[in-house]
């Protein structure tokens, strides 16, 4: 028996890299994070012809070894074998776009002088032929002297061999290579990618016709800012549906729960508790699965690119560039890949500007505080046929975010982050149709993340604060919230939260949803369900105790306490990882919160001034 | 002429490069994507509302952003 195998795959970005790992290794991929560096360590398991199963990294996609990125950097160090931890891989698979030979040919000498056993996958082959190019695979592998397999990876082609070719390369001591300057290996490739075109006819149609229309000075933008208007308009009225069959289902089993057991503490932990503060948060699902589907179908596609291109002159404005808009629309989604998206951007002044604003952009965990908080103090009227009402106030939360992103970077590249100008260059991949099975692979993965939080951080959570809430017990005529720890809690913290309008739940909300911000939903659910004595903590329940209790200028103070307020500790922790130290997050807890209570501040005693 | 100065799906070839110009590692970066003396060049598409900044090229198969400084720097002959 020899050694378990590692295998490593390498290439540019953009040569369907990804989409050949999916295809390899299928749903069952490790993603973690390589030690220090904050890059996603992709592993699965390829399965050799003989039946032996190899591990398979997918490296991030680089230009060159000659690193001027973090992603970049880990490529070089694993596949040079001076990754601390990271074994070396033993055969490298070199993943080259079929149909941009020329260019990627040069990433691929490069990564063959380092002498590892190499197979070339001629990856995309059928983007090749759409384009009407005609390749010789064999004529390729001739002129590189190793393996070279033709792939197509969204239709599972050329697998196989690829498997097999890896398995034949194993052990093998490649002769060792000549080591060529830049422009050389560029002049080889270009030699060697024409002799390995048969013929070509036709050119990038599909791309030119498409960008001449999503690229357009004008009509470019008014696209991009309709298509994610569409995005935000989805998440709140799509997954109603998918979120009422959620809620039932959890009332259905608080039902149960309640039927089967005695009154009582075990009982009143179930419902009011468990049920109540994880099923609160397992609603929004459906809202943060819309929400990511938007997002990975963009980059799937290539028009994150374009979008990026076409924003890069509004983020030049505030000392940014068009590379910050891809991390920052992620933040939508969560400021935590956000931040790890962040890693792209070269400029480290950029970075760490983009990195401190990214908390700004409203992320899904904010989206069941504000979705809770307009149903109960906004009416769903339709201001315009298709747009109500309430997802006009959801989308000008969402522009609040953004505008105080845009002013925060403004006012950080003069101060803290200030520097050169950023530049902004950029590889504008071509269109792609992305494969189903690769999007729901993608969306799993996000699910999954959000479902683990709502089983275990978000779950214990609830579970403290529930137990706060309910010791110790009020007696006859006392209120149970004035009695108990949490209530003491919130009494204590409340003189510095009165003057922007919260009341003592609010402030005591505020406490769990540090830890992730949708707990400031269970949390309060849960208070009222305790205080209330009642057992159905719902989110009608939680909605129409909100719309009683709270006025509008507090329910409107709240809403903008959360558009800035840096609320998931989770969030801070990767900051911190990623800027090294606790400077950074500092400075972002700092601002965040100075902003957060100013912006609740005026937005409380504005509203009373209009008599709202 | 430099490559800003140039009309939109003029092919044209780099010449020169005043790697002065450009900042830190963009030199660097440019050169991977391809964007160094001897490539093939044409502008695609160019800025965004009434501006002219940035600048899509193309370089081969591939489609590269950047800037107008960028482009500044890149003294190209039409084809």
């Amino acid at each position: 028996m020899s050694e378990p195998l590692t295998v490593a795959l390498v290439g540019n970005p953009n040569a369907g890299k990804s989409a050949l790992f999916n295809a390899l290794t299928g749903a069952r991929q490790k993603i973690a994070n390589y030690p220090g560096v904050t890059v996603e360590r992709k592993a699965g398991r390829l399965v050799l012809p003989s039946g032996e199963a190899a591990t398979l990294l997918d490296l991030p996609g680089a230009y060159s070894l000659d690193a001027t990125s973090p992603d970049e950097e880990v490529t070089r160090k694993v596949v040079l074998g001076e990754f601390a931890g990271e074994a070396r891989p033993q055969v490298l698979v070199v993943v080259v776009d079929a149909a941009n030979l020329g260019h990627h040919l040069v990433f691929a000498q490069e990564a063959i002088e380092i002498g590892l056993p190499v197979v070339v996958a001629l990856n995309m082959m059928d983007l090749a032929e759409r384009d009407g190019i005609v390749l010789d695979p064999a004529a390729l592998s001739q002129a590189l002297g190793l393996q070279v397999v033709p792939t197509v990876a969204v239709r599972r082609r050329g697998l196989a061999e690829l498997a097999a070719a890896v398995a034949d390369a194993r052990g093998m001591v490649p002769a060792p290579r000549q080591h060529l300057s830049l422009p050389e290996r560029r002049l080889a490739a270009r030699n060697i990618a024409r002799a390995a075109i048969l013929s070509r006819s036709g050119a990038h149609r599909v791309r030119t016709e498409l960008d001449r229309v999503l690229l357009h000075p004008w009509l470019g933008p008014v696209i991009l800012f309709a298509l994610l208007f569409v995005m935000f308009q989805a998440v709140f009225a799509w997954a109603t549906p998918f979120a009422d069959g959620l809620e039932a289902l959890a009332a259905s089993l608080a039902d149960a729960v309640r039927a089967g057991l005695a009154p009582g503490f075990v009982r009143d932990f179930l419902t009011e508790g468990v049920i109540a503060g994880v099923g609160s948060v397992v609603v929004f699902l459906p809202q943060i699965v819309i929400l990511f589907a938007f997002i990975l179908m963009m980059e799937a596609t290539g028009y994150m690119a374009r979008a990026a291109f076409l924003m890069d002159r509004m983020m030049a404005g505030v000392g940014l560039s068009g590379r910050s808009f891809i991390p920052l629309l992620s933040s939508f989604a969560c400021a935590i890949p956000g931040i790890m998206a962040t890693r792209s951007i070269a400029d480290p002044k950029d970075r760490l500007t983009t990195i401190l604003i990214a908390p700004l952009m409203t992320c899904s965990a904010r989206l069941p505080v504000y979705a809770v908080i307009i149903a109960a103090v906004i009416p769903a009227t339709r201001v315009a046929p298709g747009i109500g009402l309430q997802g006009l106030v959801l989308f000008a939360l969402y522009l609040a975010g953004i505008l105080g992103a845009m002013a925060a970077a403004l006012v950080l590249r003069r101060s803290v982050t200030r520097g050169a100008a950023s530049g902004f260059i950029m590889e504008l991949p071509r269109y792609q149709l992305p494969l189903v099975k690769d999007l729901l692979i993608g969306l799993w993965q996000r699910a999954w993340v959000f479902l683990r939080r709502a089983g275990t951080i978000i779950f214990a959570v609830t579970i403290a604060l529930w137990l706060l809430l309910t010791f110790p017990r009020a007696e006859e005529g006392e209120s149970q919230l004035d009695v108990s720890f949490a209530g003491r809690i919130a009494t204590a913290m409340h003189p510095a939260f009165e003057p922007i309008g919260f009341n003592r739940e609010m402030t005591l909300a505020l406490v769990p949803a540090m830890a992730a911000r949708e707990v400031a939903v269970s949390s309060l659910a849960t208070t009222y369900a305790v205080d209330a004595g009642d057992e159905e903590a719902t989110m009608a329940a939680l909605e129409a105790e909100v719309a009683q209790r709270w006025s509008l200028p507090t329910a409107l103070a709240f809403l903008a306490w959360f558009v800035f307020a840096p609320q998931c500790i989770s969030t801070i922790a990767v900051a911190r990882r990623e800027t090294n130290g606790w400077k950074w997050p500092g400075v972002m807890l700092a601002y965040l919160f100075a902003l957060a209570y100013i912006f609740a501040g005026i937005t409380f005693w504005g509203a009373r001034a209009l008599g709202l | 002429m430099t490559l800003d100065g140039i009309g939109r799906g003029i092919p044209a070839r780099i010449i020169a490069i005043d790697w002065h110009r450009l900042a830190g590692e963009e030199g660097k970066r440019l050169r991977a994507l391809g964007l160094g003396e001897g490539a093939e060049v044409r502008v695609a598409h160019r800025g965004v509302f009434a501006g002219r900044d940035p600048l899509a090229v193309q370089v081969g198969a591939m489609t590269v952003a950047l800037r107008r400084v960028h482009a500044a720097a890149m003294t190209v002959e039409p084809l």
